[in-house]
């Protein structure tokens, strides 16, 4: 355990000293936040909606993407630290890949979930109003998950990348179609039929639909549902990325 | 080390190479890029696995007990591996937590080593701000940090100038003297090699081409050579001879004398000159260099073998690099 600590606080002192990349990538979602959020308020209305108004509703997907932005980057930074020789550093030592990919991958999540409790924090000046404790609790839980998931996705995507240059690839064939497709900007009822199964195999709906619980109390899909499926996709996804982190060449 | 060799698909990088390191001493190897002292370091220090053959680290084999030898070396690469923005007392404390070191322990090893490598009141500072001489020792403290038994320096001074160089090679003399620790580095560089290796490995292509102490190799590729600047040089060249000289010849006002052990004889020499009565305007005395070691063996100089090897083995290698 203390060396899985030892990677987690190397991940989270670079965070801390980064803040051009704490502000940086607070851009993206509150830009849609704003835009989306106010733009299209009194435009949409939330089909069988208890009440809520558009801004509230995507809220809950809003941090759900901040939480996926930065996991999944934080994830293929080890790719820097192959470039930059680190990893050498961290693969010479007598420790098991597993550790080292654990430790990363649970510091990448903290990450992720400080970026998105950021949006959460922002999101109560304009206008969402938290029902209960309980409801804030389990939208962490929500957001921890998703955090340490695609954490590992983006390790897992790093094992078998070379180079940086395959990221742009990565976000906008893999990361946006998994946004798009979680039901973050829109009710996943309204969608073509043909699109639900492939929002049903996206991790981060469920995610979207755990945290739109904890914020709103209403949610697509039952909550344990949600927890069930997010909570198996975690373990899949740390499975996957330990493997082929263990085959990575440096 | 038994016929350890290393296969990169049809590119065999290091072809069965075989041999032994003395404890407590500073063993070399050297040659070109791209000869595969790299590649052999990586296979030794567990980082890569070996096509075939095998090979032991302080008595511990590196196939069936990686840990065990990992935790008795100590590394530092050919290529930066700081995290820079961490400072500098933190890459050693990440690197002491790795090895599980105690905490009282670990703090006391880290302020004795960076005071040793005079980091100590840079210890706050990202290591970003350090110039490439303070992030080289700042590495070799942080390989110290465990205590290893062996420690493997691959080309150390790789882009340094002149002074830190020479400050660096102090270092690792300090540490071998005093520490007992067993040293193996890879350099280019044959000064480097001469200064501070009790034995060399000369490497190139993937294979050992001869192995000795500096002194004994460069004793083998042949005599040392006096040059004298004389008016009378053609009649030194004629008349002079002593059981110890093999040869000399003139050309333009100049006697090269071919002998052995030049240091040795050089006075007996100069009262040669006496006894005759020449006219000496200067002696001087070259010796074998390590560079004519190479030259002698490989029929090429180590700069000649440079560009062609190394392209080879970076593109193997290093093709993600940029």
């Amino acid at each position: 355990m203390d060396i899985v600590y030892t990677l987690w606080l190397r991940s989270v002192k670079r965070y801390v000293r980064s803040k051009s990349r704490i502000i940086g990538s607070l851009g993206m979602p509150v830009f849609f936040l704003l835009a989306l959020g106010f733009g299209l308020n009194s435009v949409v209305q939330i089909p069988g909606g208890a009440g809520e108004n558009y801004l509230q509703f995507l809220v809950p997907g809003i941090i759900a993407m901040s939480v996926l932005f930065t996991s999944v980057f934080s994830g293929i930074q080890i790719i820097w630290d192959k470039q930059f020789g680190f990893l050498k550093e961290t693969l010479v030592a007598p420790v098991s890949r597993l550790e080292i990919m654990l430790g990363q991958t649970l510091g990448g999540a903290t990450t992720a979930v400080i970026q998105g409790a950021f949006i959460l924090i922002i999101s109560l000046f304009i206008g969402l109003k938290l029902t209960s404790i309980s409801g804030f609790v389990i939208a962490f839980l929500f957001m921890t998950l998703i955090g340490i998931c695609f954490a590992a996705f983006g390790i897992a995507i790093a094992s078998k990348m070379e180079d940086m240059h395959g990221f742009q690839l990565i976000m906008n064939f893999v990361v946006f179609p998994i946004f798009g497709l979680s039901g973050a900007l829109f009710p996943i009822e309204s969608l073509p039929e043909w699109v639900v199964p492939l929002t049903l195999i996206d991790p981060l709906t469920y995610g979207v639909e755990g945290i739109r619980y904890g914020l709103l109390g209403t949610s697509a899909i039952h909550p344990l549902i949600c927890l069930a499926a997010l909570s198996a996709f975690t373990i899949v996804m740390i499975v996957v990325g330990a493997l082929l982190f263990r085959k990575a060449s440096i | 080390m038994e016929n350890l060799t290393k296969r990169f698909g049809d590119f065999t990088a290091v072809d069965a190479i075989s041999f032994d390191i003395k404890k407590g001493e500073i063993f070399g190897l050297l040659g070109p890029n791209g000869a595969g002292k790299t590649t052999t370091i990586s296979m030794l220090s567990t980082l890569l696995e070996p096509t075939s053959g095998n090979a032991q680290v302080n008595g511990i084999d590196i196939q069936e007990d990686q840990d065990g030898v990992r935790k008795s070396i100590g590394i530092v690469f050919q290529d930066q591996s700081l995290d820079e923005e961490l400072t500098a007392w933190e890459n050693m404390d990440f690197h002491g937590r790795l090895y599980r070191i105690p905490k009282e322990i670990r703090e006391e090893r880290i302020t004795d080593l960076l005071q040793l490598v005079e980091l100590e009141e840079r210890k706050e500072s990202l290591v970003k701000t350090f110039s490439g001489g303070m992030r080289r020792r700042l590495e070799i403290a942080r390989g110290l940090l465990h205590e290893p038994a062996v420690l493997f320096l691959d080309e150390p001074t790789l882009g340094l100038d002149p002074q830190t160089r020479n400050h660096l090679w102090t270092y690792i003399q300090t540490l071998n003297h005093t520490k007992g620790i067993t040293i193996i580095l890879t350099t280019h560089y044959m000064d480097e090699a001469d200064r501070l290796c009790d034995r060399i490995a000369i490497i190139d292509r993937g294979t050992i081409i001869a192995m000795d102490t500096p002194e004994e190799l460069k004793k083998r590729v042949g005599s040392d050579v006096v040059t004298v600047t004389s008016p009378d040089s053609e009649r030194i060249a004629q008349e002079i001879s002593a059981p110890w000289i093999s040869g000399a010849e003139q050309h333009d006002g100049q006697v090269t004398i071919r002998l052995h052990d030049a240091e040795e004889h050089i006075t007996e020499l100069i009262r040669l000159f006496g006894d005759h009565g020449y006219a000496i305007t200067s002696v001087s005395i070259h010796k074998p260099t390590l560079e004519d070691v190479f030259l002698h063996y490989t029929g090429k100089t180590i700069r000649e073998d440079e560009a062609g090897a190394a392209d080879r083995m970076r593109m193997m290698m290093m093709g993600r690099r940029h």
